[in-house]
């Protein structure tokens, strides 16, 4: 029997369908019949696809204007 | 990253043509990865100026040294691992402990206990409006630990294999996956308090 120790150790390899067909069928038999464990796999499965892909704010204009003339200041110097 | 976003964008292309002398192509990769290496960047410091260095740098060193990019990565897998270097050296700067590292040793199994087991309402996420949303996900991902923080960004947000994540970060891949589950397990807390169906606080008292 897996306990829920076992299951959590699994749980990012099984949520990222990483294990093969046999550990699969264990974890899934462990969570039809514990309900905690259940609750943190679709907890856990919803957190990363709430994140996934979150769009980074767009860099601040005067962070991005600085950075523009470093660069072509250091192209410029290649150049030469 | 959207699918507009991913529009017209090609990375290899772009790369060969920068490293060919065209300046304007390698100003294109800046601007694709900008946003996303500032965000790792004010990840890993906790300090908007260093930030903007780590940023700086990170693209200054990238152009410096384009001949030594091996096409085997990729390009942002690459830049990455340069950002990340720059940013522990301000760290270890700041700190008088030069010991930071991403490598630090953190307890074993401890703190993959979970307190808080509630199941979520409904798409819980549609309570709040996109700038709560986006702030409960930022103030979530801040209080995680840094290593914690930046495995999680490279391989839940930016979407990296777990390899990729590795060799950006300069970790081994049990290392990467041992804490992406505990940061995964602490995200899942957090979001929690916020996403839990009205009424099984309930339970918390018996
Ligand atoms: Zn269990």
């Amino acid at each position: 029997m897996l306990t829920c120790k076992d299951f959590l150790a699994e749980l990012s390899d099984y949520l990222d369908e990483r294990i093969d067909a046999e550990l699969r069928a264990k974890l899934e038999r462990h969570i039809t019949e514990c309900p905690n464990c259940w609750v943190i796999a679709d907890t856990t499965r919803k957190t990363i696809q709430i994140y996934k892909g979150m769009d980074p704010y767009p860099i601040p204009s005067e962070v991005e204007t600085r950075l523009m003339l470093a660069l072509e200041k250091r192209m410029a110097a290649k150049q030469k | 990253m959207t699918a507009s976003s991913q529009a017209g964008f090609d990375e290899t292309t772009l790369v060969t043509q920068a490293r060919g002398g065209d300046n304007r192509a390698f100003a294109e990769l800046v601007k694709h990865y900008e946003a996303k290496i500032f965000r790792l960047a004010q990840h890993i410091t906790q300090n908007r100026e260093d930030a903007e260095d780590v940023l700086q740098e990170t693209f200054l060193k990238a152009y410096e040294h384009l001949d030594q990019f091996q096409g085997n990565s990729k390009f942002y897998t690459w830049i990455v691992r340069i950002a990340v270097n720059q940013a522990l050296m301000k760290l270890r700067r700041r700190r008088t402990d030069k010991s930071v590292s991403l490598d630090e040793t953190i307890d074993t199994g401890e703190d993959t206990v979970t307190r808080e087991v509630a199941a979520w309402g409904e798409d819980p996420e549609q309570q709040f409006t996109r700038e709560e949303l986006g702030q409960i996900l930022d103030a979530s991902i801040q209080s995680l630990a840094p290593t914690y923080r930046s495995v999680f960004l490279l391989r839940d947000v930016d979407d990296l294999s777990t390899e990729e994540t590795a060799e950006a970060l300069g970790l081994s891949v049990p290392a990467v996956k041992s804490r992406l589950l505990r940061a995964r397990l602490q995200l899942r807390e957090k979001l929690t308090r916020y996403f839990k169906r009205k009424g099984d606080d309930t339970f918390a008292y018996l």
